[in-house]
């Protein structure tokens, strides 16, 4: 173990409390040692005879080698969901095709447990996490979705809706599963069927969904699943036999998926990044709005598209509020994702902590004073302390840039119109927090502030029933909700 | 004793002024000099729309829906002058009642596009249509006047700013609409007109980083490289789906979520 080197500001006094450990059982889990792909309902060795290794970022040890489809494998993928799609989904009688999701909803919940350690062994985050958020949401999703499944006609009255065809759908590792069910749900519900491309860092809970599958009786080739890199996506992309791209990731990608996709006619969403102001007034409940804060930047080690990474304190209440937010930092738990104490997991790749680091060192560069509170890093793994900066300039980079990690930057505002012209003056815009107890003034912020989800008085709150996606650079469509089915619906 | 004429000269539209283009250029189309607008225009025409936009999507709804019936009076007084740059009466009297049309639904959005979304847990969670920003149009050549009209007031009425690249072949009727809309209620810069040829405007207004939507249904070949444009700032690509319907406004909108916790 090693400490952290106390920064340069004054830290509070770390609070003595010890923990024993209390690690949930990783042994409701086995993986097996190669996983090829999932085409067709079967699963296939790849044609381009690639593997790579899938490891555990707490402990970098290796936990399965998994295929990395190529061309040909895609091809094959997009040619097993077509002939799935001709041959039986899209002409499946809607209340039947509900019944398959529900089905899958209740396996996800019954097989709950293994699935959130699985995912906190391949992806880095705290079991508190994926055992209460990832799991019950992905469950959730699916139970949503399947309930709309013969009742398009009512959510979309007069437009005769129909299925597209086939979905290619590439997702992060920052919610594996969840963002699956994202996906896969909605566009099964609308009469679709899908190739679905995980992120590299994290593919084995895509995998195990591929038994949720088998269990479900889903017909073949209706799921496939493909796993591999950002070549492996690309290919999907391009693959004329797709009728739809869903895209969730960077805005850089994102970027590059829409120009490829210039001229295709192939329907696209896209789901990027954010850098979300977090808007706390002086008049605040200001404890519940610490809770808020730290859930905003700090769940899922930052990796969330719409964590609230820009704190916009009103000057008021600037000092309180730093020093109390710095004495909870104190309290955050860093260390092992399967220990059920654990508040913070292990960041989920070596690349991603690079890009942490690089971005916090040009923090620190430009002038911003760091924060971190005393803690103990394992030694093995990819870890990064809680981070604040304060004394940040809208120009700097920690300002401007997603980080994707635990690190908050901290800004102030005067007025109510000062922290609308900050929290808008970025070319994302996802999400957005607003702490303040008075009600007319949520209403007056939320109708200024240029993203698609605002969280006034809670943050980081999800539902299946609610939609959720960005304005401006932080991408087009939306996910959950009667909304999310349109993405996968063809109108007359 | 015959009478000369008073004849027009045929502007551009730019924040409820009629300037030149800045590039001092014409051309000739349908029997007129045309302004031949350059990017620099683009430029000026997108900066008044964004800076028109905070006040037209400010207004409530109902005014909003209020100035729009009163462009429709404004296009039904001026009726014949716009049936002399267009297919005639007739294309005026669909374009006019469009207008009605789409005027109407300003206060109806909310009600049939958004929703009130039942979470799982002690929040109150709705769902609301707000508009994009500020969209660029490329006006279809065909036709003349309800081409522009069936694009420019789904747009206009869920609270957009508008920037037109007008038909090159058929700009007339464009710059007939914009002198009813300077004499209607809606204000300066929220709809700005340009004239001009579509190979040099549509591809300034697909890159800007400030127009957040570009509707290519004017645009014909030329859709894929205004396509790969607009990914520079992830723009919304539109194009109109066929008659006139809510989900033509829909497509130059987005959805806000809102979560609030519930308790005593």
């Amino acid at each position: 173990m090693t400490d952290v080197a106390k920064r340069k500001s004054v830290a509070p006094a770390p609070l003595d409390w010890e923990y024993a450990p209390a690690p949930e059982a990783r042994d409701i889990v086995r993986f097996d040692d190669r996983y090829g792909l999932f085409v067709g309902g079967k699963h296939v060795e790849p044609k381009s005879g690639e593997w790579f290794a899938t490891t555990s970022p707490a402990t970098e040890e290796q936990l399965a080698e998994v295929a990395l489809a190529g061309a040909e494998d895609v091809d094959l993928a997009v040619g097993a969901a077509r002939e799935a799609y001709e041959d039986g989904w899209s002409g499946l009688r809607p209340a039947e095709r509900a019944k398959y999701l529900f089905r899958i909803a209740r396996i996800l919940q019954e097989r709950s447990r293994e699935l959130a350690v699985a995912e906190s062994l391949d992806g880095g985050k705290p079991i508190k996490e994926s055992r209460d958020v990832d799991l019950p949401l992905a469950a959730a999703h699916f139970f949503y979705y399947a309930g709309w499944a013969d009742k398009l006609e009512y959510a979309f009255p007069h437009r005769a809706p129909r299925p597209l065809g086939v979905a290619g759908q590439i997702i992060p590792w920052n919610f594996p599963l969840l963002m699956l069910a994202w996906k896969i749900a909605p566009a099964l519900a609308a009469g679709n069927t899908v190739v679905l491309k995980p992120a590299e860092t994290t593919p084995l809970t895509a995998l195990l969904f591929t038994d949720v599958c088998r269990q479900a009786e889903l017909p073949p080739g209706v799921v496939n699943i493909v796993t591999g890199d950002g070549s492996t996506g690309a290919h999907l992309v391009k693959h004329p036999g797709v009728d739809k791209i869903a895209f969730t990731g960077s805005t850089e990608v994102g970027k590059a998926i829409q120009r490829e996709l210039a001229g295709t006619g192939t329907r696209l969403t896209l789901e990027l990044g954010g850098k979300a102001a977090n808007i706390v007034f002086d008049d605040c409940a200001l404890d519940q709005a610490i809770e808020g804060i730290v859930n905003g930047i700090y769940f899922n080690q930052g990796h969330v598209c719409c964590a609230g990474s820009r704190l916009l304190v009103q000057e008021s209440i600037y000092e309180p509020l730093v020093a109390k937010l710095k004495r909870r930092l104190t309290t955050l738990r860093v260390g092992d994702p399967l220990d059920k104490n654990t508040d913070v997991g292990a960041i989920n790749s070596q690349a991603q902590l690079e890009r942490i680091r690089e971005l916090v060192a040009s923090g620190e560069e430009e002038g911003a004073e760091i924060y971190q509170p005393p803690c103990r890093l394992p030694e093995k793994g990819y870890w990064f302390a809680p981070t604040v900066f304060t004394n940040v300039a809208q120009s700097y980079r920690i300002a401007q840039e997603e980080i994707f990690g635990p690190v908050l930057s901290v800004l102030t505002f005067r007025t109510p119109e000062e922290a609308v012209e900050k929290a808008n003056n970025t070319a994302y815009g996802l999400s957005a927090g607003v702490w303040t107890e008075k009600g007319s003034r949520i209403l007056w912020m939320t109708a200024r502030l240029r993203a698609g989800v605002v969280w006034a008085n809670t943050f980081n709150r999800f539902d299946p029933t609610s939609p959720f996606g960005g304005y401006k650079e932080s991408g087009f469509g939306r996910e959950g909700g009667r909304h999310g089915l349109e993405a996968y619906l063809a109108f007359d | 004793m015959s009478r000369l004429p008073v004849k027009k000269t045929y502007k551009l539209y730019v924040g409820g002024a009629f300037p030149r283009s800045e590039s001092g250029r014409t051309y000739e189309a349908e029997g007129q000099n045309v302004a031949r607008a350059s990017r620099k225009d683009v430029r000026d025409a997108v900066k008044s729309a964004r800076g028109a936009f905070a006040g037209w999507s400010g207004l409530t709804a109902y005014n909003r829906g209020q100035v729009l019936y009163r462009l429709a009076e404004m296009m039904e007084a001026r009726a014949d002058d716009l049936a002399d740059v267009c297919s005639g009466r007739k294309e005026v009297e669909t374009a006019v009642d469009r207008v009605v049309w789409y005027a109407g639904w300003a206060d109806k959005l909310a009600q049939v596009l958004g929703s009130a979304n039942p979470v799982a847990g002690p929040y109150f969670n709705f769902t609301v249509p707000e508009p994009t920003g500020v969209v660029a149009i490329v006006a279809p050549d065909e036709p003349a006047l309800d081409g522009l009209v069936s694009r420019v007031a789904p747009a206009l009425v869920g609270g957009n700013a508008v920037v037109v690249a007008a038909s090159q072949t058929h700009p007339l009727a464009a710059v007939e609409l914009a002198e009813a809309l300077a004499t209607s209620d809606v204000p300066g810069g929220v709809v700005n007109i340009l004239t001009g040829f579509h190979d040099e405007l549509a591809p300034v207004l697909a890159g800007h980083m400030d127009v957040n939507a570009i509707d290519v249904t004017g645009a014909d070949g030329s859709s894929t490289e205004l396509e790969r444009l607009a990914a520079d700032n992830v723009k919304r690509v539109v194009r109109s789906q066929g008659e006139q319907s809510p989900w033509e406004i829909a497509s130059f909108l987005e959805l806000k979520t809102v979560w609030h916790p519930v308790g005593m």
